[in-house]
C-alpha cells in the first residue's frame, strides 16, 4: 500500500513527461535519421547513423534563412509596438485610474477571443488597396493588435502592484506623468515588460493565418508559412520538415524554459484577469 | 487629457478590429469576386442565404462542434489530472512543470506536421506503437478515414493545449488556502472526500474560465486542421474557419467569405456571452 502510494504518482509523472516531450523527441530522432532510414519499417527508435543532411538541405533549396529573418523582424517589431501601446494604456488604467477601466479590459477580452478568420478578408482588401500586401507592415499591424490584449493585462497587473508612494515622490520632484512612466514605472516594471514582450514575440513568431493570407507569397514569407508549404507537389520531405521544425522551435523552447516562472505567471494573469 | 494614454491602443484596436469588421459587413452584402474587383453589386443578404442553404456550411458547423466538444472535454479532464499531479509536493514536478510548456510553445504549424508524421500510414509512430502493443491488428490510414481523421485532429489539439488548461487550473489550486484543507481534515474530509467537497467546488471558477477560453479557441481552429488535413478527407474535417478560408482564397468569393467570417464572429460572440452570463448566474446563485 505504501509502495503503491509512491509508485502511482511516479508513474503518472513519467507518463506526463513522455506524453509532453515524446512527440518532440521523435521529431529530433526523425531529423537526425538518413532519408533511407526514415522509410524503414518498422521505424528504429534511434538514428542508426545520425546525420545532419536534412538540416543542411533545409537551407539549400529554400530561402529558409530569409524566412527566419522575416519572422524575427515581424515578431520583434510587433512585440515592441504592443509594448509601447500597451504600457501607455496600462499606465492610464492602473496608475491614473482612468474611468472605463473595466470597459477597456472587457474589450481586450473580446479582442483576445476574436476569431482571426473574420479579419482576414477585410484586412486583405484594405492592405491590397494600400499596396501593403506581402510587406512586413501587413503582418506587424495585426500581430501587434492581437498581442495587445495579453500585453495590456500583464502590464496592468504589474503596474497595479507598484506602490503609489514611488509615483507621488516623483511628482513632488517635478516629474510629469509621462516622465514618471518612462523614468520610474517602466524600469520598476521591467520584469513585466519582459514577460509581456516575450509572450507577444512568441505569438507573432508562431502565427500562421495572417502570415499565410496577408504575406504568404514573395520575399516576406515567414517561417510558419514556409514550413507548412514544404510538402510540395512531389513526395513529402519529412526529414527536412523535422529539421526545419526544430530550428524554428529551439529558440522559443530555450527562452520559455529559462523564463518558465514568469511566462506562466504572465499567461495565467491574462486568463484570470478577465 | 489623461484619456490620451489609451488613445494609441484604442486607435490600433479600432484600425485592426472595428474598421475591418465594418468592411467585412459591407463586403458580405455585396457580390465581390476577387477576379472582378470593380463590379461589386449590392445583393442584400444573398451571401448569407446561400451559405445557410448549403450542406457544406452545416457540415462545417457540425465538424467544428464535434472538434470543440471532443477536444475541450478531454483537455479539461487531462488538464485537471495534470494540474493535481504537479500541485503535489513530489519529486520531479519541477521537470514536469517545464515539460508541459513544450507543446504549448510550439507553433501550431509545427505540431500539426509533427503529428502528421506520427500518423503516417506506412512509416508513422502511431501505427508502429499500436501494432507493437497489440492494440491494432493492422495499420490504419489515420488521415484517410473521416472518423479517424477527426479523432487524430482532436488528439493533436489535446496534446498541444492541455498544458494551458493545466496551468490555469494549477493557478486556481495554488490560490486555495491550505487552512481550508486543515479545517476539512478536522471535519473528516480527506482524500477523495476532500477532492469532491473542497477542491472541486473551489476550483470551479478556474475551470469555468478555462472552459470558456478553450471553447472559443477550439471553435475558431484553423492552423491545426489546415496543415494536418486541409479539411479532408472529402471535407470531413473542414471547420468553419477552414471553410471561410477556402471560400476566400480557393473560390475567390470574397462576398461569401466575408459573410462566413461575420457568421463565425456572431457565433463566437454568442458562445462568449453565454458563458459570461452563465458565470454571472452561477456566482449570483452561489
Amino acid at each position: 500500500m505504501r509502495h503503491a502510494r509512491r509508485l502511482v504518482p511516479a508513474l503518472a509523472i513519467a507518463a506526463a513527461l513522455a506524453w509532453c516531450t515524446g512527440p518532440v523527441l521523435w521529431q529530433l530522432v526523425t531529423a537526425l535519421k538518413s532519408t533511407e532510414e526514415l522509410y524503414r519499417v518498422p521505424p528504429g527508435w534511434l538514428p542508426a547513423s545520425p546525420t545532419l543532411e536534412h538540416f543542411a538541405r533545409v537551407f539549400d533549396g529554400h530561402p529558409f534563412g530569409r524566412n527566419l529573418l522575416n519572422s524575427a523582424v515581424v515578431a520583434a517589431a510587433s512585440a515592441l509596438a504592443a509594448l509601447a501601446f500597451g504600457s501607455l494604456a496600462a499606465y492610464g488604467l492602473a496608475i491614473l485610474k482612468l474611468p472605463g477601466t473595466r470597459l477597456v479590459l472587457g474589450a481586450a477580452l473580446g479582442a483576445a477571443m476574436f476569431p482571426p478568420i473574420a479579419l482576414v478578408s477585410p484586412l486583405f482588401t484594405l492592405f491590397d488597396r494600400l499596396g501593403l500586401l506581402n510587406t512586413y507592415l501587413a503582418l506587424i499591424v495585426p500581430h501587434a493588435a492581437l498581442a495587445l490584449p495579453l500585453t495590456l493585462w500583464v502590464l496592468t497587473s504589474y503596474f497595479g502592484e507598484i506602490p503609489p508612494d514611488i509615483l507621488k515622490a516623483a511628482q513632488v520632484d517635478g516629474c510629469t506623468p509621462l516622465g514618471a512612466l518612462w523614468h520610474i514605472l517602466l524600469p520598476v516594471a521591467a520584469p513585466g515588460l519582459a514577460t509581456a514582450g516575450i509572450l507577444a514575440f512568441i505569438y507573432s513568431w508562431n502565427e500562421f493565418l495572417f502570415a499565410l493570407s496577408l504575406a504568404g507569397t514573395g520575399e516576406v514569407r515567414t517561417v510558419t508559412v514556409a514550413i507548412a508549404l514544404f510538402p510540395g507537389l512531389e513526395e513529402v520531405p519529412w526529414g527536412q520538415i523535422a529539421a526545419a521544425s526544430l530550428i524554428v522551435t529551439a529558440p522559443v523552447i530555450v527562452v520559455v524554459l529559462l523564463l518558465q516562472r514568469r511566462i506562466v505567471a504572465g499567461l495565467t494573469a491574462g486568463a484570470l484577469g478577465g | 487629457m489623461r484619456a490620451l494614454y489609451s488613445a494609441p491602443a484604442l486607435g490600433l484596436v479600432a484600425a485592426v478590429f472595428l474598421l475591418p469588421v465594418g468592411q467585412a459587413l459591407w463586403t458580405s452584402l455585396h457580390r465581390v469576386w476577387r477576379q472582378v474587383p470593380h463590379e461589386t453589386p449590392f445583393v442584400g443578404l444573398e451571401n448569407y442565404r446561400l451559405l445557410l442553404a448549403s450542406d457544406r456550411f452545416w457540415a462545417a458547423l457540425g465538424h467544428t462542434t464535434v472538434f470543440t466538444a471532443g477536444s475541450v472535454a478531454l483537455e479539461l479532464a487531462l488538464g485537471l489530472g495534470l494540474a493535481l499531479l504537479v500541485h503535489r509536493k513530489i519529486r520531479g514536478r519541477g521537470v514536469v512543470r517545464a515539460a508541459v510548456l513544450v507543446p504549448w510553445v510550439l507553433p501550431t504549424v509545427v505540431s500539426s506536421l509533427l503529428w502528421g508524421w506520427i500518423y503516417h500510414d506506412r512509416y508513422g509512430l502511431a501505427n508502429h506503437l499500436l501494432l507493437t502493443l497489440g492494440v491494432l491488428a493492422e495499420p490504419r490510414v489515420w488521415l484517410g478515414d473521416p472518423v479517424l481523421a477527426m479523432a487524430a485532429a482532436i488528439v493533436a489539439d489535446v496534446w498541444k493545449t492541455t498544458p494551458y488548461v493545466a496551468l490555469i487550473l494549477l493557478t486556481g489550486l495554488q490560490a486555495v488556502d491550505p487552512v481550508v484543507y486543515e479545517a476539512g481534515a478536522l471535519d473528516g474530509a480527506a482524500g477523495a472526500r476532500a477532492f469532491r467537497y473542497l477542491t472541486l467546488p473551489l476550483l470551479l471558477p478556474s475551470m469555468a474560465v478555462a472552459l470558456m477560453f478553450r471553447t472559443l479557441d477550439a471553435f475558431r481552429v484553423f492552423d491545426l486542421i489546415y496543415v494536418l488535413t486541409r479539411g479532408g478527407p472529402g471535407g470531413s474535417t473542414e471547420t468553419v474557419s477552414v471553410l471561410a478560408y477556402q471560400l476566400l482564397f480557393q473560390d475567390l468569393d470574397f462576398g461569401r467569405g466575408a459573410a462566413m467570417g461575420i457568421l463565425i464572429l456572431a457565433a463566437g460572440a454568442m458562445i462568449g456571452t453565454g458563458y459570461l452570463w452563465a458565470l454571472r448566474f452561477a456566482r449570483g446563485a452561489g
